[in-house]
C-alpha cells in the first residue's frame, strides 16, 4: 500500500475516531451527567393526573334544615385529545355537539381554547345539566363523537328556593387572582370556590378536598392497561350549621316581600351575636348561579342600580335611621350626665338654634316631657335638645361609636360596612377641603341626635346598637357561622365569637331606656302601640322614619323581646316605605310572630340556656 | 522404549488432515468483525423482544422473531460471501451497476408504498427493500468503476465519471423519496473516491458545492417558493437544531427520544422503562433502536453497543489496510465509510446531535433488508480479509 494511500486510510481512522468520541461524550453527557433530569421528565412524561372535585359540605339552618346542598348534574365533556386530528372533521363534530346541546359552535371552540390554555389536554366540560335522553343518545352515536363523555359533577342546589339568598353566596371557579391568595394554596384553575356570603367566608370548610387520580398514560394520552397508579378518593366539604333559624328567615322575607319595596332587616340574639334571620328585598335565585345566564338575567343582577338585588341591605344598606337612633342619644345624654333619667324638657313643639327652627314629626307638642315619655312619644324636641346640649363635647360620638355606629360591624360575612356617623372632625376636614359649604355647628348634632342628616348606618348596626343596651353593655360579635358538622352530625367546631367590646351601660340607665322603648310598642299613645299592643310577648321598640333627599321617608323599626329581658334583637327597613309605624313595624311584628310563635309551640330557641 | 518411538511417530508435513475449523474456513476470517458483528445483532434482537412485547396484538415476538431470522440468514449470506473471491464482483461491475440501478427504479414504479414513499418490493413473506442491498451493490460496483477507469481519461473528467455513476442511483433513491440512503449512497460515492486517491482539490470542489446546495435546498428554494424536500423533511433536518419547540413535530421526536436516553441513567430503567415502552419515542424498534437501549440498559449497554460499533469499524479500517489488492482496498473502504456514516447519523439523531434522516442502525433497526444487506456486507469484508490471508500463506483458494 503506498504512503498516499495509507494517510489517506489515516485520516479516515481519525474521522471515525472523533466521530465515536462525540458520541461516547454526548452519551456521557445526557446519561451520566444529566440523567436524573431526563428521568424527572420521563416520568412526568408518562403519567397524568386528573382531578377529581370533591362534594361541598351542605349549609344547615340552626336546626338542620338545608339551606344548601349538592345534587348531581351531568355534563358533557370532550377531550381535546382524542378529537379528530382532521381540520374539517373536528369543527363538523364540534358543531353538531354545539347543536345537541343547544350552544353555539363558537363557544364551544370558546371552551375548548379556554381549556386548553389553562391545563392542556386535560377533558373540558362543554355543558352541564344535559338531559338524559341526550346522554343515551350520546352513548349510541359514540363512534360519531370520539372523546366526548359524560361526567358527574356536583352542582349546589337550593331546596328552599330565594330563601337566604343574601347571606349563602354562590360558588364560582377560582379567578386567576385569587390564585395567588394564600388562602387557596393548592387550588387550580377550574377548582371551585365559595365567591360570597357564606359559601365564601366559611369556604375552607366547606370546600373539601379534591380527589387525584393519575393515570399512565401513552404518547397518545390513552391510558395504557394497568394504567391506574394512584387514586386519592375526594373529601367531602365539611356541613356548616348556621345559626339562621328558616323559620325567621322566612317570615322576615316574606314581609319585606309583602311591601314590595326595597328594604332589608337583622335578627339576631342580643347575648351572642348569632344572627337568626338575615334578608334583604329585592331578592334573587341563587341557583341563577349554577347555570350560564343570560343578557337579561345579568342585567337584572348586576345592571340595575336601583333594585340591586345582590346588594344585602340589611348589612352594607346605609341609611339615616330616624328615630332609631334616639336610644344612642339618650345612652350618650345619660351616660355622660348630661341629663338624669327624670331631667324634664319642655317640648313646645320645636326649638329654635342659630336662627334655624327645629320641628317635632307631625307639629305634636307634647308638654314637659322625660326620657321615658320622650322615647314612648318619640319626642324630637327633647332629642333636639340632648344634640344641642352635646353638640360641641362629642359625647354623642364617643357613645354612637362605642355601640357601633360609624365602624365595621364586625360579621363574619363580606360586605359589613362601616356607615357614617358626623362629627366635628368629619365635618370639619371637609369644610376645609372645601367639599362642603360650612364647618361643624349645633345643626348638624341636633339632626344626628334623632338619626337625620349625614348619618349613614346599616340595620346591622342599629341591631348591635340595640342589642349592647339590652345586654347591659356587651357588643356582641354578629355571626351566622354556627359550628361545622361532619356527615355524621358531629361537631367539628364551634364558632363562638368573643363580643368585640364592653360597653359599661348602667343597670338603671337599661331600664329606662328599655321602659321608654316598651312604653313606644306595648303602651296606649306609644309610637307602634297600633301594632305591637296586642302582642303576647313583651316588645320594646322604636319606629324611625328617615328622610332622604330625592326619596320618599324610609321606614324603620327595631324591635327588642322579651321585655323587660330582652334575648332578641330586630332591626328592619324599607326604603320608602313612610312611617316607622307604617310598614317596619309590622314587618318587624311578623318576624317576632314566627320567632316566638314557633317558641310556643315547644322547639328551641335560640338561647335556650343562657338568658341574660 | 516403546513409549519414546511411539511420540517420535508424528504425521509427516504433506500428511496434514485439516480440522474442523480449518475446513470451514474460520482461521481466514477475522474474529473480532465476526463476533461483533454477531453480538450486535444479538443485542439488536434481544433489546427488540424487550421492547415490543405488546406492540402486536397476540404475537409478542412479532419483531423480535423476524429479526432473528433475517439476523442468522444475514449470517448465512456472510459466510457464504466470505468464501468467495470479492475480486469476481470487479469483473460483475457493470452487471451490478445494471441491477442495481434497474431494481431502485423498478420499485419506483412497482413498489409498495408505505407512508407515502416506495421503497420496497412486496415479496411472499418479506418486503424487499432494494436499496439497502443496493448500498453494498454500489460500493462493489463503483470500486470496480474506479480500479478500471485509472487510466481512462483525465483526472477531472474521472472525477466528474465517477460521481456521475454514484449520484445517479442516490438520485433514483432520493425520488422514492427516501432522503436517508440517497445520503449513505452519496456518502459510499464520495468514500470509494477519496480512497480510490481522487485529488484533493477535486474533493474540495465537491464539497464547497455539496455545501452550497445544502444552503440552496435548505434555505434558498424555499425561501423563492420552489423547495426541492418535502416538508417532513426539511423539518426533520433542521428541528434538531431547536429539539423543544412543538410536542407535534420532528423536533418532538427527537426530544422524546433525549428524554429516553437521559433517563436511562448509568443503569438503565429495563422493564421500568416508559419513553421507549408508551409510545413516546416514535419508530423505537427501526430508527430510534438505540434509544431503547440507552432507557432500558443504561450508560452501561448503550456504551457497550458503541464499543462493538467501535471495534466494527475498527476492524474494517484494518482490512482496508489488509487488502491484496487494490479493489479490495477500495470496498473495503466503501463499506467501513458506510458503516461509520450510519452509526454516526443514527445514534447522533438519538442523542439528538444530528437531524433525523431515516438511516437506519446498521445490524440492530429492525428491518430485513437492512440486516441482509449489512451482514453481507461484512461477508465481503471477511472475503477481502480472508484473501489477503490466503494469499499471505500462498495458498488461493479455500
Amino acid at each position: 500500500m503506498s504512503n498516499r494511500l495509507a494517510l489517506r486510510i489515516a485520516l479516515l481512522g481519525g474521522l471515525a475516531l472523533v466521530l465515536f468520541g462525540l458520541l461516547f461524550f454526548r452519551l456521557w453527557t445526557l446519561q451520566v451527567l444529566n440523567g436524573e433530569e431526563y428521568l424527572a421528565e420521563a416520568k412526568n412524561n408518562r403519567t397524568r393526573e386528573y382531578r377529581v372535585s370533591a362534594p361541598r359540605g351542605q349549609v344547615l339552618d340552626r336546626d338542620g334544615e338545608p339551606l344548601v346542598r349538592n345534587r348531581t348534574s351531568l355534563a358533557l365533556q370532550v377531550d381535546p385529545t382524542k378529537l379528530p386530528g382532521d381540520r374539517a372533521r373536528r369543527h363538523r363534530q364540534l358543531a353538531r355537539l354545539a347543536e345537541l346541546t343547544h350552544t353555539s359552535p363558537r363557544r364551544v371552540r370558546e371552551l375548548l381554547a379556554e381549556g386548553r390554555r389553562r391545563t392542556p389536554g386535560a377533558p373540558v366540560a362543554i355543558r352541564r345539566d344535559v338531559g338524559h335522553y341526550l346522554v343515551y343518545y350520546l352513548q349510541e352515536h359514540q363512534r360519531e363523537f370520539p372523546g366526548v363523555s359524560v361526567q358527574r359533577v356536583f352542582v349546589r342546589a337550593y331546596p328552599h328556593g330565594t330563601l337566604a339568598a343574601h347571606i349563602l353566596g354562590n360558588v364560582g371557579e377560582v379567578s386567576e387572582k385569587q390564585l395567588e391568595e394564600k388562602q387557596y394554596a393548592g387550588l387550580e384553575p377550574g377548582d371551585e370556590i365559595g365567591q360570597d356570603g357564606v359559601e365564601d367566608a366559611y369556604d375552607r370548610f366547606l370546600r373539601g378536598e379534591p380527589g387525584l387520580t393519575r393515570i399512565q398514560v401513552d404518547a397518545f394520552g390513552q391510558p395504557t392497561r394497568s394504567g391506574h397508579l394512584v387514586s386519592r378518593p375526594p373529601v367531602p366539604g365539611r356541613d356548616l350549621k348556621l345559626s339562621i333559624d328558616a323559620g325567621v328567615q322566612a317570615a322576615g322575607e316574606a314581609a319585606l316581600a309583602s311591601r314590595g319595596l326595597p328594604g332589608g332587616f337583622v335578627t339576631m340574639d342580643v347575648h351572642s351575636g348569632e344572627l337568626l334571620g338575615v334578608g334583604s328585598f329585592p331578592t334573587f335565585h341563587p341557583a341563577a348561579f349554577t347555570r350560564p345566564m343570560t343578557q337579561a338575567q345579568v342585567d337584572a343582577l348586576y345592571r340595575d342600580e336601583v333594585l340591586a338585588p345582590l346588594a344585602n341591605r340589611a348589612i352594607s344598606g346605609l341609611y339615616p335611621t330616624g328615630s332609631t337612633f334616639k336610644l344612642l342619644t339618650a345612652v350618650a345624654a345619660l351616660e355622660s350626665g348630661e341629663i338624669e333619667i327624670g331631667t324634664p324638657i319642655f317640648d313646645g313643639g320645636s326649638i329654635t338654634v342659630g336662627g334655624q327652627e327645629f320641628q317635632n314629626a307631625g307639629g305634636a307638642e307634647f308638654g314637659p316631657v322625660s326620657l321615658v315619655r320622650a322615647l314612648q312619644v318619640s319626642s324630637d324636641v327633647f332629642f333636639y335638645t340632648l344634640g344641642w346640649n352635646m353638640w360641641d363635647n362629642g359625647e354623642l360620638q364617643r357613645w354612637s361609636h362605642r355601640l357601633g355606629i360609624g365602624r365595621e360591624p364586625g360579621l363574619d360575612l363580606p360586605g359589613g360596612e362601616p356607615g357614617l356617623l358626623p362629627s366635628r372632625a368629619w365635618r370639619d376636614s371637609l369644610f376645609a377641603a372645601g367639599e362642603t359649604d360650612r364647618p361643624w355647628s349645633a345643626g348638624d348634632n341636633i339632626q344626628l341626635a334623632i338619626g337625620q342628616g349625614d348619618l349613614q348606618a346599616s340595620p346591622l348596626q342599629m341591631a348591635i346598637a340595640y342589642a349592647t343596651v339590652a345586654n347591659g353593655g356587651t357588643v356582641v360579635t354578629p355571626h351566622v357561622g354556627l359550628r361545622v358538622e361532619d356527615a355524621a352530625g358531629r361537631v367539628l367546631r364551634e364558632f363562638e365569637p368573643r363580643p368585640q367590646r364592653r360597653v359599661r351601660i348602667e343597670p338603671q340607665f337599661r331600664a329606662a331606656i328599655l321602659t321608654g322603648l316598651h312604653d313606644a310598642a306595648q303602651a296606649p299613645e306609644g309610637t307602634s302601640y297600633a301594632i305591637f299592643g296586642n302582642f303576647p310577648v313583651g316588645v320594646a321598640g322604636k319606629t324611625g322614619t328617615a328622610q332622604r333627599v330625592g326619596y320618599e321617608d324610609q321606614s324603620w323599626y327595631v324591635a327588642l323581646a322579651p321585655y323587660p329581658n330582652p334575648r332578641i334583637v330586630t332591626a328592619v327597613t324599607i326604603e320608602q316605605g313612610g312611617f316607622g309605624a307604617e310598614s317596619a313595624a309590622p314587618a318587624a311584628l311578623q318576624i317576632l310572630e314566627a320567632h316566638f310563635g314557633k317558641q310556643s309551640s315547644g322547639e328551641a330557641g335560640p338561647n335556650g340556656g343562657s338568658p341574660g | 522404549m516403546y513409549a519414546t518411538r511411539a511420540r517420535q511417530a508424528r504425521p509427516e508435513a504433506f500428511a496434514v488432515r485439516p480440522g474442523i475449523a480449518e475446513r470451514l474456513g474460520l482461521p481466514y476470517m477475522d474474529a473480532p468483525l465476526a463476533l461483533s458483528a454477531v453480538a450486535l445483532a444479538a443485542f439488536g434482537v434481544f433489546a427488540l423482544e424487550q421492547s415490543t412485547l405488546n406492540d402486536v396484538p397476540g404475537s409478542p415476538g412479532y419483531f423480535a422473531d423476524r429479526q432473528a431470522v433475517y439476523a442468522v440468514l444475514g449470517l448465512a449470506g456472510m459466510y457464504l460471501l466470505a468464501r468467495v473471491d470479492y475480486s469476481r464482483f470487479r469483473e460483475l461491475r457493470v452487471g451490478i451497476y445494471t441491477f442495481l440501478c434497474a431494481s431502485v427504479a423498478l420499485v419506483l414504479v412497482f413498489g409498495f408504498a408505505a407512508r407515502g414513499s416506495r421503497r420496497a418490493f412486496d415479496l411472499p413473506f418479506f418486503s424487499f427493500q432494494p436499496s439497502e442491498l443496493g448500498k453494498l451493490l454500489l460500493v462493489l460496483a463503483l470500486a470496480g468503476f474506479v480500479i478500471d477507469g485509472a487510466r481512462r481519461g483525465s483526472a477531472r473528467q474521472r472525477t466528474v465519471r465517477y460521481l456521475c455513476l454514484g449520484f445517479a442511483p442516490a438520485a433514483l433513491v432520493f425520488l422514492q423519496p427516501d432522503l436517508g440512503t440517497s445520503l449513505v449512497f452519496g456518502v459510499i460515492t464520495l468514500a470509494v473516491m477519496y480512497v480510490g486517491g481522487v485529488r484533493w482539490t477535486h474533493l474540495a470542489t465537491i464539497g464547497t458545492v455539496l455545501a452550497a446546495l445544502v444552503a440552496l435546498v435548505l434555505v434558498a428554494a424555499p425561501t423563492v417558493g420552489a423547495p426541492i424536500l418535502k416538508g417532513y423533511q426539511e423539518e426533520r433536518l433542521t428541528s434538531f437544531l431547536d429539539p423543544s419547540g412543538d410536542p407535534s413535530d420532528a423536533g418532538y421526536q427527537q426530544n422524546q427520544a433525549k428524554i429516553a436516553i437521559g433517563s436511562g441513567e448509568k443503569t438503565g430503567r429495563g422493564d421500568r422503562a416508559t419513553q421507549t415502552r408508551l409510545d413516546f419515542v416514535p419508530e423505537r424498534h427501526t430508527d430510534f433502536i438505540f434509544a431503547v437501549i440507552g432507557e432500558r440498559y443504561g450508560f452501561g449497554g448503550a456504551a457497550l453497543v458503541l464499543s462493538l460499533y467501535a471495534l466494527l469499524i475498527w476492524r474494517a479500517l484494518r482490512i482496508v489496510t489488509l487488502s491484496k489488492n487494490s479493489y479490495g482496498i477500495l470496498v473495503a473502504g466503501g463499506i467501513a465509510a458506510m458503516l461509520l456514516f450510519q452509526v454516526f447519523v443514527n445514534v447522533g439523531m438519538n442523542l439528538g446531535i444530528m437531524p433525523i434522516t431515516g438511516i437506519p442502525l446498521p445490524l440492530m433497526s429492525y428491518g430485513g433488508s437492512s440486516v441482509l444487506a449489512t451482514f453481507l456486507a461484512i461477508g465481503v469484508l471477511q472475503s477481502i480479509h480472508a484473501q489477503a490471508r490466503l494469499s499471505q500463506a500462498g495458498r488461493f483458494a479455500w
